[in-house]
């Protein structure tokens, strides 16, 4: 009980210690919970700080290995492509080594040929040289051409003035003018004179009339019988007049060839016939029998007495016959070609018979 | 009685109109006398005159109406304003030769003067009736025909076509292989004009087969008939390679050479217009010309003729050269240079003068060789004094300048450059430097005669901007010699020594 009572002594002591326990505590609690809050937030900084550092150690790491590797890569390719280029460089100019001294030989060979060139060039003068001396050849012929034609005109006028002036040509009583006795030599025109004959005196030309004098009477009477005149004056040596007539009103006289039919012959063929057929006395005309020839055999020669005969080809017949290649073929027409020189021989204008 | 007195007055009647047309067509034959016919109204009192009952006086009447607008245009277009063109064509188809002759000139005398004219000729259906009477007999006919058809052909393209559209070139074509020559020619010179104006008239002309025909009279003798055989064919071939390949293709060629001897000076020229005109296209063609000695030909023929003959074959070579180095070197070897040279020389006519430098930039541009060719011929003087000549045309300054330019552009022949630095002005002098300039560094001999003939003294003297292109080629020259040689010749060099003296202090 004793216990009891001081325990119930001591109650009161542990309310108010309780009381001030309590106090004491309400008074750091403030206190202590912040410096939890700082503890742990100091905790948790260092924690999530330790595993950012981890992570970035991390990530560097990787980086690190990464760009290694693609450097080297890139590296790689780089040294690649520059001995590519190298090598490329050196092919090039190889190439154009070789190709200098191809084009070098192809255009010297080909295109440029120096001598080939020198060559045409010397055919080419001696060409020209050629064209020269025949061109100057060519006009030289024809300048003396042309020289000899005037040359040829004026000693023809020279021969007409002396046939004109045949009158002054001297006799043996009195010398011409062109032969003055006092030169040495008559003139060139006395020697002409002495080649050439006179001209024929004409007589004097007669007035000509002028033609708006005449009336044109043509569309009065169109039908006039007057033969064209043939020249404006008469010439040359003449036939007799009745000749000259007689051929001028000749009647036409066609060429046999033009006279004659192309189908004459057939029409002669076909009088004949139409002429037997009305003078013939029996229709029927007698043939030898058809097989007499077939069967008649050549004779056997005299001298001989072998069984080989003589072949009929070539003695009695030249050509094999064969009817039926020739059927339906017409036979050769036959026309008459004349030769019209004899068709007017003798009976023209003309000396031996040519056509006029 | 009476009836014999009716009839007298139809005979004088008649008579006199005869005496008064002969008159009139005997006057017209004079120029001087048009004028006053004019004044008179012959042109009234003619036309009745056409529809006379009389063939004589129609066709006296159509004669004196001829010759009358033959003379000038005024008397051509009267006799197109007073309706008489439809009448003469009327009568083409119907009169008798002499008429149809004589109404042919009339047409060809209205029709020479102008485009106009001929196009009203065209107008009232002359072609039609042209075109029946070049089918007439008569070969007189034929030939007025030819003639009007070619009078009407020669003033454009449109009255060729026109003509052409009346199928009038195998009838020409016909014409030319009728044996008189008269007719022949005509037929010759209608096709020419009727070929000029372009390449579709000249390929007609070549379908009808007219090159072979033509080709057949080159060596005839008639000089009139060649000529116009000839300017045919240059017409013909003056359009296109086809058809000037065909030209060449009818073996012409060395027959036509010949005819470059010819005493007539227009059948050679027109000779030297077809080779141009043939050469003119390809280098093949010209090559072709060159191999059968068509370049020597040319060139003696240049010899032969004088004054304007000459053009076409100056022209022919500068064409030549023109094509490649190969030709040009031709042109060269067969000595066409010295005697361009000579044409140069001996011309007077800016023209073809200037044809002439022409002829001389093309050879001489090719290569070093080819300029020295023309530059030995003695060419660079006279091409500078026409190019500074003040009294020369500007045509022939600009040609003489571009020759000039190009062949010294490739010129190494120095001896002929010398003398160009003391007489050209800034713009050639630029280009006879800068050859000298690309010589001289090579060349040891020609650097020593160019000090020797004051050539380096001239240069100095030139006052050249800096940074121009002649400083940089004087720059070049420069330093192809020691230092003090060049100051020994730079003017005022004497100055500066005399100066050194009295700066100098003995000691």
């Amino acid at each position: 009980m004793a216990r009891l009572v001081k325990l119930y002594s001591q109650v009161d002591n542990a309310k108010k210690q309780y009381f001030i326990r309590n106090r004491i505590a309400e008074e750091n609690r403030q206190k202590e919970n912040e410096a939890a809050v700082r503890i742990q937030s100091w905790f948790r900084g260092c924690q999530v700080r330790a595993y950012l550092s981890h992570l970035h150690k991390n990530a560097t790491l990787i980086q690190k290995i990464w760009r290694g590797f693609t450097a080297r890569v890139l590296f790689r390719q780089r040294v690649k492509t520059a001995y590519f280029i190298m090598k490329m460089n050196f092919y090039n100019k190889m190439a154009v080594k070789i190709q200098q001294r191809w084009r070098g030989y192809y255009v010297r060979k080909y295109v440029h040929n120096y001598y080939a060139r020198k060559r045409y060039l010397e055919g080419l003068t001696r060409k020209n040289e050629h064209i020269r001396r025949d061109l100057e050849e060519f006009a030289e012929l024809q300048r003396n051409e042309r020289e000899r034609i005037i040359q040829e005109k004026e000693e023809q006028g020279k021969t007409i003035q002396a046939q004109r002036l045949h009158f002054l040509l001297s006799t043996k009583q009195c010398p011409g003018v062109f032969n003055s006795p006092f030169r040495e030599e008559p003139d060139e025109m006395e020697l002409r004179l002495r080649k050439v004959k006179p001209l024929l005196a004409r007589s004097a030309p007669k007035e000509r009339k002028t033609p708006n004098i005449i009336p044109d009477l043509s569309n009065l009477m169109p039908n006039r019988e007057r033969l064209p005149p043939i020249h404006k004056k008469p010439q040359g040596p003449f036939r007799p007049a009745l000749e000259v007539q007689q051929q001028r009103q000749r009647p036409l006289e066609p060429s046999l060839r033009v006279a004659t039919s192309i189908t004459a012959l057939e029409e002669a063929r076909e009088e004949l016939k139409r002429q037997e057929w009305r003078t013939r006395v029996i229709d029927q005309t007698f043939l030898p029998f058809l097989k007499t020839s077939q069967n008649k055999r050549c004779e056997g020669l005299m001298h001989t007495s072998t069984p080989f005969e003589q072949v009929a080809y070539g003695t009695k017949h030249f050509r094999e016959e064969h009817e039926e290649y020739l059927q339906g073929k017409k036979p050769f027409k036959t026309v008459f070609t004349t030769c019209h020189v004899f068709d007017k021989f003798g009976r023209l204008y003309s000396n031996a018979g040519n056509i006029v | 009685m009476s009836q014999r007195q009716v009839l007298q007055v139809f005979e004088q009647y008649q008579k006199a109109r005869t005496q008064f047309v002969q008159t009139v067509a005997d006057l017209a034959s004079r120029p001087q006398n048009t004028e006053a016919l004019q004044n008179a109204g012959v042109m009234s009192l003619l036309r009745p005159l056409l529809l006379d009952a009389v063939p004589t006086i129609q066709q006296t009447a159509a004669l004196a109406l001829g010759r009358l607008a033959n003379y000038n245009d005024d008397l051509a277009e009267a006799v197109v304003k007073g309706d008489i063109l439809p009448q003469l064509v009327y009568s083409l188809a119907e009169q008798n030769r002499f008429y149809k002759k004589a109404a042919a000139f009339v047409l060809r005398a209205v029709a020479k003067h102008s485009p106009e004219l001929a196009q009203a000729v065209v107008d009232c259906g002359a072609l039609d009736a042209l075109v029946v009477s070049l089918e007439e007999f008569d070969p007189g006919v034929k030939e007025a025909a030819a003639w009007a058809i070619s009078y009407i052909a020669r003033h454009n393209a449109q009255l060729s076509q026109a003509v052409v559209d009346a199928g009038v070139v195998p009838l020409l074509v016909l014409c030319i292989q009728e044996p008189e020559i008269a007719l022949k020619r005509v037929a010759a010179s209608a096709l020419s004009d009727i070929a000029k104006h372009s390449p579709e008239l000249s390929q007609t002309v070549v379908d009808t087969g007219a090159i072979a025909h033509l080709a057949q009279m080159i060596l005839n003798p008639d000089a009139k008939l060649k000529r116009q055989v000839f300017s045919a064919l240059s017409q013909i071939a003056k359009h296109s390679v086809d058809v000037a390949e065909m030209v060449v293709e009818a073996e012409i060629f060395p027959a036509a050479l010949v005819c470059l001897k010819d005493p007539d000076e227009y059948v050679r020229k027109n000779v030297a217009t077809l080779i141009r005109e043939i050469t003119k296209h390809t280098p093949e063609l010209s090559q072709i010309i060159v191999n059968m000695g068509g370049v020597a030909a040319v060139i003696d023929y240049l010899g032969d003729s004088k004054g304007n003959v000459r053009l076409p074959g100056i022209m022919m070579l500068g064409y030549v050269a023109a094509h490649s180095e190969n030709l040009a070197m031709a042109v060269i070897v067969s000595k066409g240079v010295p005697q361009l040279a000579i044409c140069l020389e001996e011309e007077q006519d800016d023209h073809l003068k200037a044809v002439t430098a022409w002829a001389f930039g093309q050879i001489g541009r090719h290569t070093p060789e080819h300029a020295r060719a023309v530059a030995v011929a003695n060419a660079f003087p006279k091409l500078l004094n026409l190019y500074l000549d003040t009294e020369s045309s500007e045509d022939l300054q600009v040609k003489a300048k571009k020759a000039l330019k190009s062949i010294l552009q490739k010129c190494t022949y120095l001896p002929a450059l010398e003398p160009l630095l003391y007489e050209a002005p800034s713009n050639i002098l630029k280009h006879v430097i800068c050859q000298f300039s690309k010589v001289l560094p090579h060349d040891s001999k020609a650097r020593r005669l160019f000090v020797t003939s004051g050539g380096l003294k001239k240069v100095q003297e030139i006052k050249a901007e800096p940074g121009s292109a002649i400083q940089e080629y004087i720059n070049a020259i420069n330093s192809c010699y020691p230092e003090e040689i060049v100051r020994y010749y730079s003017p005022g060099y004497s100055e500066t020594l005399l100066e050194r003296i009295e700066s100098y202090q003995p000691v």
